[in-house]
């Protein structure tokens, strides 16, 4: 069993879309009320992130459930200015917008797993999943 | 969809009723300054029972209503956040240090009546 949905992200009205379909796909695949949250929460915040950084972007997620694990991937993606320093980006209380810093690293902390790919002028894609085993 | 502004004798209460995009919290950040000055509040209840998540967005905007409320005279209490909506945002890293919190509406409500009656004994 499996599902996939992309939510292009261009307007602040997308990221309630995006993370509405995050949740949806999340309690379908027998996540906990707060699995889900968590998962809509992390959602929320890189479709941000694609507003304020590239403009915009795309979400795609995809649920898979086999007999061991069931399993939600978020991929983020777009072709903005690119983050120039990763691993910088992922330590708590930095920001490159002026905000409070909280944004990568609180996001890493909702979800199991988390990686960035980022080369500076290329663009992003943030992958993350969250998984539990049956 | 607009956040409505009820006003009840010295209080407001605002009640969230759906998710907002971040042009609608922008929106309800300038009616609630505006509703607070124009009805001289002493206290805001910021109602989001009804929210099934708060990102660092929504929640920094509700932490500076509070204090923009502040600056007006009124105190700001915010009640009704469900539990895995808390849990969120303390993985987030987001605590909304300095808002008054409270269970739920009545909670919130017997919150400001005892600040209000404190303030107006001591004068």
């Amino acid at each position: 069993m499996g599902d996939e949905v992309r939510v292009p992200i261009v307007y602040d009205t997308d990221i309630v879309a995006a993370r509405s379909e995050g949740r949806r796909m999340a309690l379908e695949l027998g996540f906990s009320r707060t699995d889900a949250t968590l998962l809509a929460t992390a959602i929320s915040e890189v479709a941000r992130n694609i507003l304020i950084h590239a403009r915009e972007g795309i979400i795609t997620i995809s649920s898979s459930l086999n007999d061991e694990i069931a399993e939600i991937v978020v991929v983020a993606t777009d072709e903005g200015p690119g983050i120039q320093d990763v691993e910088m980006a992922l330590r708590d209380g930095y920001s490159s917008s002026g905000g409070l810093g909280l944004g990568l690293p609180g996001v890493r902390r909702l979800m199991d797993e988390f990686r960035i790919n980022s080369e500076d002028g290329k663009g992003t894609e943030v992958s993350m999943t969250m998984w539990r085993r049956q | 969809m607009p956040v409505p502004i009820l006003k009840q004798g010295d209080f407001l209460i605002a009640t969230v009723q759906s998710a907002l995009s971040d042009r609608e919290v922008l929106q309800f950040q300038d009616d609630l300054a505006e509703r607070v000055g124009s009805f001289r509040s002493r206290g805001v209840i910021l109602d989001v029972t009804a929210l099934d998540m708060m990102d660092s967005f929504v929640s920094r905007a509700f932490r500076s209503m509070a204090l923009m409320a502040k600056l007006k005279g009124a105190e700001t209490v915010i009640v009704g956040i469900q539990p895995e909506v808390a849990f969120a945002l303390v993985q987030l890293g987001l605590t909304l240090e300095g808002v008054n919190t409270a269970l739920d509406l009545e909670e919130g409500l017997a919150f400001l009546r005892s600040l209000t009656r404190r303030r107006t004994d001591g004068r």
